[in-house]
């Protein structure tokens, strides 16, 4: 059986288990806590080592994604869940403005894991108060070339468009390498 | 949609970088410590800048700038009350007392005044309305934005060791107990005696900030700059003592691989 793994990554709150739960074929194995710093009780839990759902290809394929961590002080996992991954996607909450720096800081992070074809999903798309998605592509500094895509977390035809994106990109950057 | 935040995760370099960017057109509004700037901007170009209720005409521009003298500033703020400042600007240009280079050039440098000012800012909320102008009666410019954004970026820098160097306000200070040192030899500028008359393992610096009326920043530098020269250092607050603080594939084979991404993306589509 081959398994692959695609990594959802952003700061704490993007919906990246959302983003999973959306999409997988099983309940997410989640390991969300209760939240208790004070500062950070914008929703009542959160994860602290990793998300895992799961989507079967066929007999002999398996597509595994994992959601990281949010809050930096889980970040040692960062690593070791982006060992091995076909791509990454990261996560931002486009109505919090207040946590582009860290997606920015996360995203490089992870480019420097490794070389891998990743895009960004502009989460939270459908609230007021969400962010313009070019005023955002310039707050996080996104190259032109980088997919930059508007999600709803929840909504799965939305999930599976950033999802088919990235794959995209990895088939493509796949062919570009032969 | 909104164009709005806190300029603690957001600041004004940022902003300017977004607006240039973005050549947008409109104002941004931001309410920082104790003041409200208006910066008004067209494709992505500064047009108009306001602090607060300060005098922002022009005949107060230009006796700033020394482009007027104040016997002339009195005759106008008597007799031309009335006009606007595109009036008075044609006006002054047409009496042959100043050229129109000069009027830009001393809107200019007032604009960039308040801008600088806002460099300090590290507190408040901003939001972006594009259906805001320029007041009409106001004689708009057209300046550049890039100098603005590299002083500010200097700024930041700056900001980002300083906090850094001093991640708490919330901490005091003290005078150090090194044999030699006297406070009275040292050459300090009036801002860092006021800081130094306030050090005390009683005062947070925060509080030293807000007696002494310097924002986070500025209260930064001080200390920085005090603790660079050893003359204090930072303690807890009425002295409690510190507290115990692969790879993606299995197979090589690159059509395979190709197979295996294809395969995902068609088991996506089903879904």
């Amino acid at each position: 059986m081959q398994t692959v793994k695609i990594v959802v990554t952003g700061p704490f709150s993007a919906g990246k288990t959302e983003f999973i739960r959306s999409v997988s074929e099983i309940d997410v194995v989640s390991t969300e806590r209760k939240i208790t710093a004070e500062a950070e009780k914008i929703k009542n839990s959160t994860t602290v080592a990793m998300d895992f759902g799961r989507i079967s290809i066929d007999d002999e394929l398996v597509l595994y994604l994992f959601g990281t961590p949010g809050q930096r002080r889980f970040d040692f996992m960062w690593e070791i869940l982006s060992e091995g991954m076909l791509g990454f996607i990261v996560m931002v909450d486009s109505a919090r403005p207040e946590t582009f720096r860290e997606a920015r800081s996360i995203l490089e992070t992870f480019r420097a894991y490794a070389p891998t074809p990743y895009v960004v999903a502009a989460n939270k798309q459908d609230m007021d108060d969400a962010w313009d998605l070019e005023d955002m592509r310039v707050a996080l500094r996104l190259d032109p070339n980088v997919k930059f895509l508007p999600c709803v977390a929840q909504d799965k035809e939305s999930v599976k468009k950033v999802l088919l994106e990235l794959l995209y990109t990895i088939l493509a950057e796949m062919e570009a390498g032969d | 949609m909104a164009l709005k935040g806190n300029l603690r995760d957001f600041t004004i370099t940022q902003l300017l970088n977004l607006v240039n960017l973005a050549c947008k057109t409109g104002t941004l509004v931001i309410e920082g410590p104790g003041d409200v700037a208006q910066i008004s901007f067209r494709e992505g170009k500064l047009a108009y800048a306001q602090l607060g209720q300060r005098d922002n005409s022009l005949a107060g521009i230009l006796r700033k700038n020394k482009k007027i003298s104040a016997r002339q500033y009195a005759i106008l703020a008597e007799r031309a009350t009335k006009m606007s400042d595109k009036e008075l600007g044609i006006l002054l240009v047409n009496a042959g007392y100043l050229s129109q280079a000069d009027i830009i050039e001393s809107l200019q440098q007032n604009f960039v005044y308040i801008i600088r000012q806002l460099f300090t800012w590290v507190e408040g909320f901003f939001r972006f309305d594009a259906d805001m102008l320029p007041p009409s009666d106001k004689i708009p410019v057209r300046l550049d934005l890039e100098n603005l954004i590299i002083e500010g970026s200097r700024q930041l820098r700056e900001w980002e060791l300083l906090q850094q160097e001093i991640p708490s306000l919330d901490m005091a200070l003290k005078f150090t107990d090194r044999p030699g040192t006297n406070i009275k030899d040292v050459n300090l500028s009036v801002e860092e005696w006021r800081v130094v008359s306030y050090v005390s393992p009683k005062n947070t610096m925060r509080q030293v900030a807000q007696v002494t009326k310097l924002n986070d920043l500025e209260i930064r530098r001080v200390v920085y700059a005090l603790l660079q020269a050893g003359l204090v250092e930072i303690v807890r607050p009425g002295g409690a003592p510190a507290s115990v603080s692969a790879r993606a594939f299995r197979t090589e084979d690159k059509e395979q691989q190709k197979s295996f991404v294809n395969r995902i993306i068609d088991r996506i589509l089903s879904i």
